[in-house]
């Protein structure tokens, strides 16, 4: 490969940024500097720089973090290091939402007018924001507000995410946020935020906290102690997963029926099955913590307050799959999780329970942590696979399937947050008694994201089978003095639901029967001063920003999609009424059943449930 | 004619079922395979006999028994018992909206004849989206925001017209017909050139074919072998040349001839085919199902044709036709 080098100079700073994920360059070939009597003699193609590839997206992200936004000299440079041609990183720098291609500002605040953040008051909020700091975007003052799609805090909407960049980059956020302390930190001045929480009300109420088995620590250990996470049964379950044997862990799992959790529902210890027996070699596991999709943020719950529990149940999974090697896909939007989870997966390493030789029992186990960037799209497995090896992450057409052909096309076990941490209790009391809780078809307990319009929103643990009003129950029900209107459960990719459906039992079976999806668990309440028909806008504006546009049914059925229904909210109909809501009809078949992935074939299934269930843009106000 | 020697071993056949019928074809087959040895018209964008399949198009699609969605034909393997429908409602559903979504946002009008044949046949509407929304200024759509975008408008449909690139004297890119199909990056790329002078950037509708920071192709990787124009189905990329007399209304393939002869400068000995309008080469191209080309090129063949055609005098000024100093 004869790459044609980016003709600019990275600063020492964005040179230092990138050294710090790569290590220094080997050679004068390689963007180090130019030693005649080394480099003028010798010159190596650059097989062993395409295979960390993968280092890739890292490296964009320390050059975003250092200067703000990916400069040419930056690009250029981390382009010669990897030996990947400018065009292809460039495409890989312009997919992701949190990097930027066009100068930005150092300090920079997202806040999210997503779903659950319109019902606490978002829009109202940007307005503010508008008046107190200028228009979205702006960048005369050395900060920026921009727009963001759901930042995972909707428990304590509206929300906000803060990036710092520069030698000592920083990002955090605050939710609640108010306009003046989105101000107060753009303009650096001191501000005070709101007192933390674990966004799990249960884990606050003794006689709740006795029946969690998932929050069972949530709240309870520090965070970031490995002694305080073994004194509460940490590492109890890699001990029993141990004197199983992987084929005895594999058995527990299958024996409990546990599905996954990150939306589709697979039987976990099927795919572990069938990933241990593949010949290939290497295996990996990789645990899904990309968790994006509007509404949800139990994922975020655990990693946060109990990081050591999903670094113990991918070693588990790494153990019975057969794979040394694990990464953390985590969202980019998460950096408390981040730092926290990074702090454990190093605790652990330290003290023997990953590495070379884990607990002394001779089987070799790493994690790595990868950051997403700002894509949806990045949690379907197979974009994300993509997004860790460095590409652009556009999902791939399955078959072949993950378990065969995985990340670095190798035997990939994949599973969600929540999924993996089930396979804790699983080995705690044994695969038959954890298929007795729940329904015979869901076993176990589930996260659900209960936010919008309730008294308490938050994650709750609830039994699989609970009624949706028993769950609301547990969250204070609708706020006082207002009516239900709409649920969505699953999130964006979901359905809504009416008032009629609160006797609806959550478990798989029954929500298939009702022709919903409990999704990734969103469970997101309006009440009657939401406005629907704004509510489906946002979603469609969701789908149309969040396709990786591979595919023509997803790329322009989004586009028409959003459009179509501006078109009803507007009153300027093409046609009729009838007409219109007969084109999204056939714009959401089309990306139903020709999309590659999940994205595309759900882009419809919200927006398609609200105009079915409510009377929408029917010129009344709705 | 010498009888070709199969060097790999016999494939065993796979039954399956394409519309009822049956049909046997050699293992690894694709679904495409499998109904073209069947006679059954399957239409294709983004496929190219001579590309791996990247089935991003989706108008290929096919109903195969016992899958949620539909599957492209283009990539997807055949398997025993197979149940394969080319012709249900659903096929054509998704068919018809596939050609109607790109037709609603992309100027197909130099796309192969058979595109709009099928338009036709699967009775695509791409006007029910409404009058299309002006076209980007130049670079606009280069510079926008991964996850963001401005508000639909007017009823308006988004379209990507937007101004021809005109950055060097051999091609022009006029995005404006690009329907993403990831065929010149495949031909750039891995699949033919090795060259990755583009990529694709962006993302959601905003995705565009793109250089580094969107530098003009005489500021990128580039080697000018024209391969990326040899397999774009939509015009998108073409040969300045015809480019030019498109432009002033001078181009008119009935006028024209095709001359297949041997590339003159070095020993691979290339098929070429020159099309010619009245005496003067207007663009080079290579048959597909040649088998030293497969339709490539390098800059040479493609564009080093001036040397026939100047008939200045020696001493007069040159062709300002001829290669541009850089692609030396």
């Amino acid at each position: 490969m004869d790459l044609h080098p980016i003709d600019a100079e990275p600063t020492a700073g964005e040179r230092e940024a990138v050294d710090l994920v790569l290590g220094p360059p080997e050679s004068g070939w390689r963007g180090g500097e130019w030693r005649p009597e080394v480099d003028g003699h010798v010159a190596f193609g650059g097989r062993a720089e395409r295979e960390r590839r993968h280092l890739l997206l890292p490296a964009l992200q320390a050059l975003q973090e250092r200067a703000g936004w990916i400069t040419r000299g930056g690009l250029g440079y981390v382009c010669r290091r990897l030996a990947v041609p400018p065009a292809e990183a460039y495409g890989v720098a312009s997919f992701y939402g949190l990097l930027s291609t066009e100068p930005r500002p150092p300090r920079v605040a997202h806040v999210c007018d997503d779903l659950a953040c319109r019902t606490a008051g978002a829009l109202e909020l940007a307005a503010e924001l508008e008046r107190l700091v200028g228009p979205e975007g702006a960048t005369e003052s050395g900060s920026a507000w921009l727009r963001s799609p759901c930042l995972g805090r909707c428990e304590r909407a509206p929300a906000a995410l803060f990036e710092q960049s520069g030698a000592d980059s920083y990002q955090w956020s605050v939710a609640p946020v108010t306009a003046e302390q989105v101000r107060a930190i753009l303009a650096g001045e001191p501000w005070e935020g709101p007192a933390p929480s674990d966004g799990a009300p249960q884990t606050e109420d003794l006689g709740a906290r006795a029946g969690l088995r998932l929050l069972r620590r949530v709240g309870l250990v520090d965070p970031g102690s490995l002694d305080d996470y073994r004194a509460n049964g940490g590492y109890a379950a890699l001990r029993r997963a141990v004197e199983l044997g992987p084929e005895g862990v594999i058995r527990e799992v299958k024996d409990s029926g546990l599905l996954g959790r990150g939306g589709a529902a697979f039987p976990t210890g099927v795919k572990w099955e069938a990933v241990a027996r593949q010949p290939v070699r290497p295996h990996y596991v990789v645990c899904n913590a990309d968790e994006s999709e509007p509404g949800t943020f139990k994922d975020r719950v655990i990693l946060e307050n109990d990081p050591f529990s999903v670094v113990e149940a991918l070693t588990i999974a790494g153990f019975a799959t057969g794979a040394e090697r694990g990464f953390v896909y985590l969202r980019g939007e998460y950096p408390l999780a981040h730092r926290r989870l990074v702090r454990a997966i190093e605790a652990a390493g330290a003290r023997g329970f990953l590495g070379e030789d884990v607990m002394g029992e001779g089987f070799r186990f790493d994690i790595e942590v990868r950051r997403g960037a700002g894509a949806y799209i990045a949690g379907e497995e197979t974009a994300l696979f993509n997004s860790i090896e460095g590409r652009r992450p556009e999902p791939r057409n399955k078959p072949p399937f993950p378990v065969t052909h995985g990340l670095f096309g190798k035997p990939t076990g994949i599973n969600n947050v929540e999924t993996l941490v089930n396979v804790l209790e699983i080995l705690r009391i044994g695969g038959p008694a954890f298929a007795g809780i729940g329904t015979p078809e869901s076993t176990g307990t589930r996260l659900f994201c209960v936010s919008g319009c309730v008294q308490r929103p938050g994650v709750y643990e609830v039994e699989c089978g609970t009624r949706l009003r028993d769950l609301l129950g547990l969250a204070g029900g609708v706020r006082a003095g207002h009516e239900l209107r709409a649920i969505l459960l699953g999130g964006a990719a979901g359905a809504f639901v009416g008032p009629d459906a609160l006797d609806l039992e959550l478990s798989f079976e029954m929500a298939r029967s009702a022709g919903v999806t409990l999704g990734s668990g969103v469970v997101m309440v309006f009440d009657e001063t939401v406005d629907l028909g704004d509510v489906v806008l946002r979603i469609a504006r969701f789908f149309r920003d969040e396709s990786c546009g591979q595919c023509v049914p997803c790329r322009v059925g989004t586009v028409r999609q959003e459009e179509a229904l501006h078109r009803l909210a507007a009153g300027r109909e093409i046609g009729s009424r009838e007409q219109e809501l007969r084109l999204l009809s056939e714009i959401a078949q089309v990306m139903r059943d020709a999309s590659i992935c999940g994205l595309g074939q759900t882009a419809a299934s919200a927006v398609q449930s609200a105009l079915q269930r409510f009377q929408l843009f029917d010129g009344r106000s709705s | 004619m010498s009888v070709p020697v199969p060097l790999d071993p016999p494939r065993r056949l796979v039954e399956l079922e394409v519309d009822g019928r049956p049909v046997r074809v050699p293992e690894g087959s694709t679904i495409l395979e499998a109904c073209r040895s069947e006679g059954i018209e399957t239409p294709t964008l983004c496929f190219l006999d001579t590309l791996t399949p990247v089935n991003v198009c989706r108008v290929c699609v096919v109903e195969v028994e016992g899958s949620r969605v539909l599957a492209p034909a283009c990539s997807r393997r055949v398997e025993p018992g197979m149940k394969v429908r080319t012709d249900s409602d659903r096929v054509r559903t998704s068919r018809r909206m596939v050609l109607e979504l790109l037709a609603s946002s992309v100027d197909l009008s130099l796309a192969s004849p058979d595109v709009g044949r099928w338009m036709r046949d699967y009775g695509a509407e791409p006007e029910r989206y409404g009058p299309p929304a002006p076209a980007a200024e130049a670079g606009e759509r280069d510079a926008r925001r991964a996850g963001h975008h401005e508000e639909p408008v007017d009823g308006l449909a988004a379209t990507v017209a937007q101004p021809v690139k005109v950055d060097n004297e051999l091609y022009v890119r006029d995005y404006s017909r690009c329907i993403l199909c990831y065929k010149c990056v495949e031909a750039c790329g891995v699949e033919a050139q090795n060259t990755f002078a583009i990529a694709v950037a962006g993302r959601g509708f905003d995705a565009r074919i793109s250089t580094e920071f969107a530098v003009p192709l005489t500021e990128s990787a580039c080697v000018y072998c024209g391969n990326c124009i040899g397999v774009c189905p939509t015009g998108a990329l073409m040969f300045k040349s015809e480019h030019d007399l498109r432009r002033q209304g001078n181009w008119d393939e009935s006028r024209q001839r095709v001359v297949e002869t041997i590339c003159p400068y070095c020993g691979v000995g290339c098929h070429v085919e020159l099309h010619v309008q009245d005496d003067e080469i207007v663009k080079v191209t290579s048959p597909l199902d040649h088998d030293i080309t497969s339709g490539h090129l390098c800059i040479k063949g493609r564009f080093g044709y001036q040397f026939t055609q100047r008939r200045a005098p020696v001493g007069a000024s040159p062709d300002p036709g001829g290669p541009p100093e850089h692609a030396g």
